[in-house]
């Protein structure tokens, strides 16, 4: 799994580079969004709108990222396309993260 | 990667009663390469993308738990058919691995989300298979397991 991060003062924005988070890759993303964020940024977004296709493997691990964090930083996402939207609809996990329609403004990637 | 699997088109000419089988190895790679040669098939690019994303969560439920309980002792192999009717995608899955506990399909009553610190990880498999499939069914036949459902699909052409 693919990740890019940037970071900007207290908040470190993480793009998902591959387009699916499944059973084959949840615990190498697990890893690497821990090593990632070793840093200890207060707020971490991560974009998954190159994202089509999560299992529940996938969803166990953004879930397990979160917790990584502990109780003071915040792990946020960003840009759900359809079927992600619809896994997290349907386990409830969108009432337990803050869910942005694209990546907060002034942490957008310069394209 | 290249798709080196399988995936058999029947009856190419006739759209309205098409299918495709595939027969994969019980390995998590292999459901990522074996969805992916699926869900690339005429018969799966025909559907509209909701229905489409739909299918690919439930197959990929019922393959991973596969992978994961019925192959947890050994290997083998997984065999998937796919058949688009008028008005669904009817799947039938069949494996040679253990069968299921109780010879019953999991409840799939979603995890309950509480505190932050016992979020679960896990446990949404059924929960996902039952909330979006139809007329879901598991029965054993001698040493193979077979789950067969149905998934709605409007059809994207008239």
């Amino acid at each position: 799994m693919q990740l890019m991060a940037e970071e900007r003062g207290d908040i470190m924005v993480i793009h998902a580079m591959e387009d699916r988070i499944d059973a084959a890759g949840a615990i190498q993303f697990k890893d690497r969004m821990r090593e990632l964020t070793q840093s200890q940024p207060l707020r971490v977004v991560l974009d998954l709108s190159r994202v089509a296709f999560i299992d529940s493997s996938g969803l166990g691990a953004v879930v397990a990222v979160m917790k990584s964090l502990g109780p003071n930083r915040k792990l946020e996402l960003s840009g759900l396309t359809a079927t992600v939207q619809k896994v997290f609809r349907l386990t409830r996990m969108d009432s337990v993260f803050t869910i942005h329609d694209q990546v907060p403004d002034g942490l957008q990637h310069a394209s | 990667m290249a798709c080196n699997m399988q995936a058999e088109p029947i009856g190419a000419s006739m759209p309205k009663l098409a299918g495709a089988h595939l027969t994969i190895p019980a390995r998590q790679s292999a459901v990522r390469e074996g969805l992916q040669c699926l869900f690339n098939t005429i018969l799966l690019q025909s559907l509209p993308a909701d229905e489409r994303g739909t299918a690919e969560i439930v197959l990929a439920e019922a393959l991973n738990n596969i992978v994961e309980h019925a192959y947890s002792c050994y290997e083998g192999e997984i065999e998937i058919s796919l058949q688009l009717r008028k008005d669904a995608l009817v799947c039938k899955i069949s494996d040679t691995g253990l069968p299921m506990p109780d010879g019953q399909l999991p409840s799939g009553k979603p995890p309950i989300l509480g505190r932050l610190d016992s979020l679960p990880e896990g446990g949404f498999g059924w929960h996902l298979i039952r909330s979006l499939s139809k007329d879901l069914e598991y029965h054993r036949e001698g040493d193979r397991n077979f789950l067969t459902f149905r998934l709605d699909m409007r059809q994207s052409e008239p």
